[in-house]
């Protein structure tokens, strides 16, 4: 491992002095997501396996070029997971499951990845290896710069390593499905997140709102009354909530087997008692109403638009072309996203096509 | 827990401040030579136009309690206190300031424990106090919006209505703001399973040293670009003061119930946390005391914990009937698999505070049996506990200083409590001695040198042992990102490169030693 660090640590420094772009890729599991790549490719792959889980800590550190599969068998073994659901994309890696940010259903309850971050180990864009946080989950000494290495594509730095807190796997989870219109299910979809009830997940999809409890076998069963609907088998419900964390699924793929030509994928997150959107093309509703995915024609800057009407941001979604894809930011963020960039890549070695909501 | 009850904290420091001041160095630039009297009086002349005339204090008198913060060992009036009403005047506040070259200092309740925000003598200190508006609470999206002097406390209080609450409650919650919440990153006693506060907050509004706005996250999740929001949540103060804050809401669960088991000593408690954590079950609060602060508390409150423990542990559990009455069942058979010397588990309301009332008295029952004491907060990882409390033991015989403990054990933040007597010399440098070494331990673990109560002043040294000097100038570059004139909370937080240089020869990092080759003693 120690020379794979260093192999990487020599490209980023050459890249360096001859003023290249690299475009660091783990498993390639999200090439269709961003903005288009430029630069040379330069493989985490190398840097793969679990450097430490010990389940009562409830924390794994693991290097970056780590399967997310092989991860998540480890953890599954000891009756553990990483808190945010991840999509299970295949290839994809722990470097890319943390660069990209993308979490499932269990996000809204759980939180996302940069809240199960603990600390990482990473190469700047001058070949120097930092450290930031730990392994440990308090931890309040000096700025979190490992925190918003979550979501950043690898714009502040190549990950190396990185400590994550994990979650028990739950007793038990039991899916319950109520069928009702998108207005509606926000409603109460919000409403039941109110309730001290042990819930993971709440979705809307075509016609139906999707509500999952996961906890205690007895917390579980006590709680089933004050959600309603009918339970859903459980290999259904896997699928479907495994679906919901890279898609939901909609009633645009059907269009889709049949011909149909698909219009543009806009993914939005909204506050999450923002009214349905279906008169925009929203198909699907997760995140207890925080994420609504829609197909939509209208122009890219209509979408963006409504989303930062609505106090939001859109991204544009796998084949969509709209550029940029991310919601560009104000100007005095921008500014301060130039100035971090300029802290940790300085000669601008990391590729800045895909991360592309600084301009 | 950050603070418990206010007058032992004092009492420590107090009387180190009697003995120290004015002798004690303040251990960052005391400012002061940089500010022509005639500039003085020229900003001093702006604010008084810009603020309304309660707003702004320059007389002695007025400046004396705002030199400290909860460490009160150190010392220092500012230039003029500002108490903004609005975030508009504490914008007209920074601006002035930043066109004058002058630092501000952000605060909020002054309950740091730190030194967060020790004035200096050249400094303007911003309060946010006034700024205590809740704007908003939203119960069906859960959330609330609030000015940055909102006490933590006030926030359950306005949620409960509802039934939701704010769920990070740091000791000190009856006092200590949001905003001040926000720069130092929170914790409290249910962290463990409900979150620090970045895991509480959705959205903050802030103003950067030069008052330009700034607005981060929101009520939609994931924020566009980079999570901004995630760097400035514990930041101290260095880089934006906080005007706005929007927390998550929870609901309040319906019970809770708590076991207290006594072990035979910390080893036996250790791998009973290691098992219940091990189980899958996450406790609401999970707390551990060594025989020294048992016997302290007991002695104190009368809580009913067994004198012949070696070490007490306090397991809660919080939810549903079932889902508490489930987690409790297994909790306490964890804990007799551990050995536990005896059990009790609450049946009541009153029982369950009784059980809490040892736990959070710990502090000043140990401030009863001690003329002073010096409260440390490292964090290791939970293995390594018996480990590093053999290494403290250690270290009291060679220092001559006896040490009581008390453990946020699901998380593995420790609080050594070193007993020194202030008024026998050179007790006060020992327990500074002690206490550095404590959090060297803790980083040789693989920890850190603070769990929650943040650097301030009283960790720039120990600052140096966790990082390595690459990482000590992110940290600084990245402040000048935002800050280039370094005008905001400067000095705090991250030491110079040349203080930890002249550290040097004790610099230890990720558990390598610097030159290994060189002897220690």
């Amino acid at each position: 491992m120690e020379s794979a660090s260093a192999r990487l640590r020599d490209a980023v420094r050459a890249a360096a002095a001859d003023r290249r772009v690299l475009h660091i890729r783990g498993g390639g599991s999200k090439d269709g997501l961003g903005g288009p790549p430029r630069g040379e490719p330069l493989s985490t792959l190398e840097l793969r396996g679990i450097v430490d889980h010990d389940p009562a800590e409830l924390v794994v550190t693991a290097h970056a070029g780590t399967p997310l599969a092989e991860l998540q068998a480890e953890l599954a073994a000891h009756r553990q997971m990483l808190p945010f659901e991840p999509p299970a994309w295949n290839g994809a890696t722990l470097g890319g499951v943390l660069a990209s940010a993308l979490a499932g259903p269990r996000r809204a309850f759980a939180g996302g990845a940069r809240d199960t971050l603990l600390g990482v180990r990473l190469l700047d864009g001058q070949g120097q290896t930092l450290r930031f946080g730990g392994q440990v989950m308090k931890n309040v000494a000096g700025f979190d710069l490992f925190r918003p290495q979550a979501g950043a594509w690898g714009r502040l730095g190549v990950l190396l390593e990185a400590s994550l807190r994990l979650l028990p796997l739950p007793q038990q989870e039991q899916t319950l499905v109520l069928p009702m219109t998108a207005d509606v299910a926000i409603g109460e979809m919000n409403r039941i997140a109110g309730r001290p009830l042990p819930l993971s997940a709440a979705a809307w999809v075509d016609g139906t709102l999707y509500v999952r409890l996961s906890g205690s076998a007895a917390g579980v069963r006590a709680a089933l009354p004050g959600v309603g609907g009918l339970p859903l088998a459980e290999d259904l419900a896997a699928r479907f909530w495994a679906a919901c964390a890279g898609m939901p699924p909609g009633p645009a793929e059907g269009a889709a087997a049949g011909g149909t030509r698909l219009l543009p994928l806009w993914r939005l997150a909204v506050p999450p008692t923002t009214r349905s959107l279906a008169a925009e093309g929203e198909f699907a509703i997760d995140w207890c109403g925080g994420l609504r995915w829609l197909r939509s024609e209208a122009p890219a800057q209509a979408v963006r638009s409504l989303a930062a009407s609505l106090g939001g941001h859109a991204t544009a979604w796998l084949g969509n072309p709209a550029r940029p894809v991310m919601q560009p930011l104000d100007a005095v963020r921008q500014n301060l996203h130039r100035r971090l960039f300029d802290v940790f890549d300085p000669h601008g070695v990391f590729d800045s096509g895909r991360f592309d909501a600084a301009g | 827990m950050r603070r418990p009850h206010k007058p032992p904290a004092l009492r420590h420091n107090a009387v180190m401040a009697s003995r120290a001041s004015p002798q004690r160095a303040v251990p960052v630039p005391r400012g002061g030579a940089s500010l022509s009297a005639a500039a003085r009086r020229e900003l001093l002349a702006a604010l008084a136009a810009a603020l309304p005339a309660d707003a702004l204090l320059t007389s002695p008198e007025q400046l004396g309690p705002y030199e400290c913060d909860g460490l009160s060992m150190y010392r220092q009036p500012p230039l003029a206190v500002a108490l903004p009403h609005t975030a508009e005047q504490a914008q007209s506040v920074l601006r002035l300031c930043h066109a004058g070259r002058v630092p501000v200092i952000p605060r909020g309740a002054g309950t740091g424990l730190a030194g967060g925000v020790l004035p200096r003598a050249d400094a303007v200190l911003l309060s946010l106090a006034r700024l205590r508006r809740i704007l908003r609470v939203d119960p069906l999206a859960r959330l609330a919006v609030v000015e940055p002097g909102v006490c933590n406390a006030a926030i359950s209080e306005a949620a409960a209505v509802h039934g939701l609450y704010y769920a990070p409650d740091p000791s000190s919650q009856i006092a200590c703001t949001i905003g001040g919440n926000v720069a130092e990153n929170s914790g409290g006693v249910h962290c463990l399973k409900y979150g620090l506060t970045l895991h509480n907050v959705l959205g903050l509004r802030g103003l950067l040293a030069d008052g330009t706005p700034i607005c981060l996250g929101g009520e939609a999740p994931d924020d566009t670009g980079l999570d901004l929001l995630a760097l400035l949540v514990g930041s101290e103060g260095l880089l934006a003061v906080v005007s706005e804050v929007t927390v998550r809401l929870l609901p309040r669960p319906r019970v809770a119930q708590v076991v207290m088991a006594a072990f035979a000593d910390v080893e036996a408690a250790g791998d009973a946390v290691a098992g219940i954590l091990g189980e899958g079950i996450i406790p609401a609060g999970l707390e551990m005391m060594d025989a020294l602060a048992t016997r302290a508390v007991e002695d104190f409150v009368h809580a009913g914990y067994p004198l012949d423990a070696g070490a007490i542990l306090l397991a809660e559990s919080d939810g549903t009937a079932e889902e508490v009455a489930d987690e409790i069942a297994r909790i306490e058979a964890v804990c007799r698999r551990h050995g536990a010397l005896s059990l009790a588990t609450s049946r009541s309301e009153a029982d369950r505070l009784r059980l809490w009332a040892g736990r959070k008295a710990a502090f000043p029952a140990v401030g009863r049996i001690t003329p002073d004491y010096y409260c440390m907060d490292g964090t290791i990882p939970k293995k390594r506990l018996s480990a590093v409390l053999r290494r403290i033991a250690e270290l009291s015989a060679e220092h001559g200083l006896a040490c009581a403990n008390v453990f946020h054990a699901g998380d593995g933040n420790l609080h050594p409590l070193i007993f020194y007597d202030a008024n026998r010399p050179g007790d006060v440098e020992r327990a500074e001695a002690f206490g550095l070494d404590i959090l060297r331990a803790c980083v040789e673990a693989g920890g850190t040198i603070t769990g929650e109560h943040g650097v301030g002043v009283e960790k720039l040294d120990a600052m140096c042992v966790q990082f390595a000097p690459p990482e000590l100038a992110a940290f600084h570059a990245v402040k000048l990102a935002f800050d280039p004139a370094g005008l905001l909370n400067p000095g705090k937080a991250v030491p110079t490169l040349h203080r930890c240089a002249e550290l040097g020869g004790m610099h230890v990092h990720g558990g390598r030693l610097l030159r290994p080759e060189l002897p220690r003693f």
